[in-house]
């Protein structure tokens, strides 16, 4: 237990030594992106009947911070040890790789609250929120956060290199996010569209998260709620068969 | 009593390269021990495989009587690493580091022996000094503390002193020897042989993914090792042929390889029968570099 709470804390710390750089710059892009799209598309775009476009696009820019940055934590976490050797420290230790997995990503996930919270706290300064179903709002958080702190995981083992990593954050990570419905409803997109968007689970962590907001989303929050269990499943399963094989990391 | 290290028929291998080949090795508690050979011979893998760092294709590692693989924890309880390369984690200061490392070990606090290794380490007014502002020097001896923080009763330091000024390498040494002599088990490779040849009671030898030397390191000086004879001879004088066919000249000087140290008497006699006059003369005392390069030579051909 000690082993897994210091591996915890020490994740934790690296993040928070350079908050600017991990907590307040995310949050600046975050709030940005509320300033700009607000202001061109409030007067046209209209989502749901009852909703402002600024409101509607309050919890998608939130939720897309915390999965972001709880992406970025665990994977750059462990492609800085790995590359500059340090990992050795975590790896001569006796540390289980279940205690090695929850240590990595629930620092992912706290990050991506941190973050979160301080995108919201700005961002209701511009528009009304409404918290309709706080559960919803803190499952899908925790949840989505999860996935993608194991995702990051999963990637800082595979990658070799900085570069290799940023393509994966930059071909895989950003498109999924970006057209997961933060900016908007899917119903708004052609059919086909539809169709395709309905195969990118960021789509239900956004849609769920929202839910939890408003009430009202584009897909039942238990569905969507399923798929995002699932993804996280398996992903973590993948995670923890890496980790037990010592996948790059012992010879 | 449990080994502190026991090696059964290792093997390693990258694809076609054998790093390791069917090592059989073991190291008693206690053992001031040396691995030497040259790069590429198989040292920091066999180091690594130690300390579960390498996966093994066959064969087995114990430390302290644990299984690395199948009671990994008490194994690597047992074991502190010094890493060859510089590694250190920049985000955090000597002292959290040293916390950081306690607790992987399950130990909460820990701060009275830190204290006491960051003391004999030279440390103490760096604790709270951030990683990357430290010199080379005093990165490796963090890495050094690093490997003690959980008392480890063997203790591995892979090339410990290389790129370390003097000064340095007298305290580490005198650290690890004081260690040594409170029951901790040394496994140490080095570049620098003169350091095993002084420090180390028993040395392997390894090339090619094998132990191809294991002895006392005495004995191995006496089964390998030759005396070496220089003589300047007064101005004019003639090596006489016999001698001269296996002397070496150097400058003024004629250098000669003896095994035991009768036969330079016999030489000294047969130079004073022809005549000669030695001006000056020096013993070379047999070195662990002279085995090792003979050792290394005779395996290759």
């Amino acid at each position: 237990m000690t082993s897994f709470l210091t591996l915890l804390y020490k994740e934790v710390l690296r993040f928070w030594k350079v908050g600017y750089q991990t907590v307040a710059a995310p949050a600046l892009a975050a709030l940005l992106y509320q300033l700009i799209f607000s202001h061109v598309l409030s007067t046209h775009v209209k989502v749901y009947e009852t909703l402002s476009y600024t409101s509607f696009l309050i919890p998608g820019l939130v939720m897309m911070s915390v999965l972001q940055n709880a992406f970025a934590n665990s994977s750059s976490s462990l492609i800085q040890s790995k590359v500059t050797g340090n990992i050795v420290f975590v790896l001569l230790p006796p540390i289980s790789y279940g205690a090695f997995y929850a240590a990595y990503v629930i620092a992912s996930v706290i990050r991506g609250f941190v973050v979160g919270v301080c995108v919201l706290l700005a961002s209701w300064w511009f528009s009304p929120l409404t918290f309709v179903a706080p559960l919803w709002i803190l499952v899908f958080a925790v949840l989505g956060a999860a996935l993608m702190g194991t995702l990051g995981i999963i990637a800082g083992l595979w990658a070799d290199k900085f570069d290799q990593l940023a393509a994966f954050q930059n071909f895989l990570i950003m498109p999924l996010t970006f057209l997961s419905g933060v900016f908007y409803s899917i119903h708004s997109l052609p059919e086909f569209w539809q169709m395709v968007s309905s195969y990118n689970p960021v789509l239900y962590m956004i849609d769920g998260f929202r839910y939890g907001f408003f009430g009202i989303s584009d897909i039942s929050p238990w569905r969507c709620l399923s798929v995002v269990m699932i993804c996280y499943l398996l992903l973590t399963g993948l995670a923890l068969i890496l980790l037990k094989r010592g996948y790059k990391l012992r010879s | 009593m449990a080994a502190a290290i026991q090696v059964r028929q290792l093997t390693k291998r990258y694809g076609q390269l054998v790093a390791l080949d069917q090592i059989d090795l073991e190291i008693q508690q206690g053992e001031f021990f040396g691995l030497l050979g040259p790069n590429g011979a198989g040292k920091t893998t066999l180091i690594s495989s130690f300390a579960g760092l390498v996966a093994p294709n066959s064969g087995r590692v114990a430390i302290m009587g644990h299984d690395v693989q199948t009671d990994y924890q008490n194994s690597r309880r047992c074991l502190g690493v010094v890493p060859q390369e510089l590694v250190y984690d920049p985000f955090f200061t000597v002292r959290e580091t040293l916390q950081f490392q306690s607790g992987y070990y399950g130990i909460r606090k820990n701060d009275a022996w830190i204290d006491e290794i960051l003391a004999n380490l030279d440390l103490t007014g760096k604790a709270d000094t951030n990683m990357r502002k430290l010199s080379g020097g005093m990165k490796r001896r963090v890495l050094v503390a690093q490997a003690l923080v959980h008392r480890p009763p063997v203790i591995v330091l892979d090339e410990p002193t290389a790129g370390v000024d003097v000064e340095l390498r007298q305290t580490l040494w005198k650290f690890i020897r004081r260690l040594n002599e409170e029951g901790h088990t040394i496994v140490l490779t080095t570049h620098y042989l003169e350091e095993a040849e002084s420090q180390c009671g028993r040395i392997a030898m390894m090339k090619a993914g094998q132990v191809i030397a294991l002895d006392r390191t005495s004995a191995l000086l006496r089964r390998f090792a030759t005396h070496t004879l220089r003589i300047t001879l007064r101005n004019g004088d003639v090596l006489p042929a016999r001698i001269a066919e296996t002397a070496e000249r150097r400058g003024t000087q004629w250098q000669l390889q003896f095994e035991r140290f009768e036969q330079i008497e016999q030489m000294l006699a047969e130079l004073r029968n022809a005549g000669c006059v030695v001006e000056d003369m020096e013993v070379g005392k047999p070195d662990l570099e002279e085995v090792f390069v003979k050792l290394m030579r005779a395996e290759t051909e």
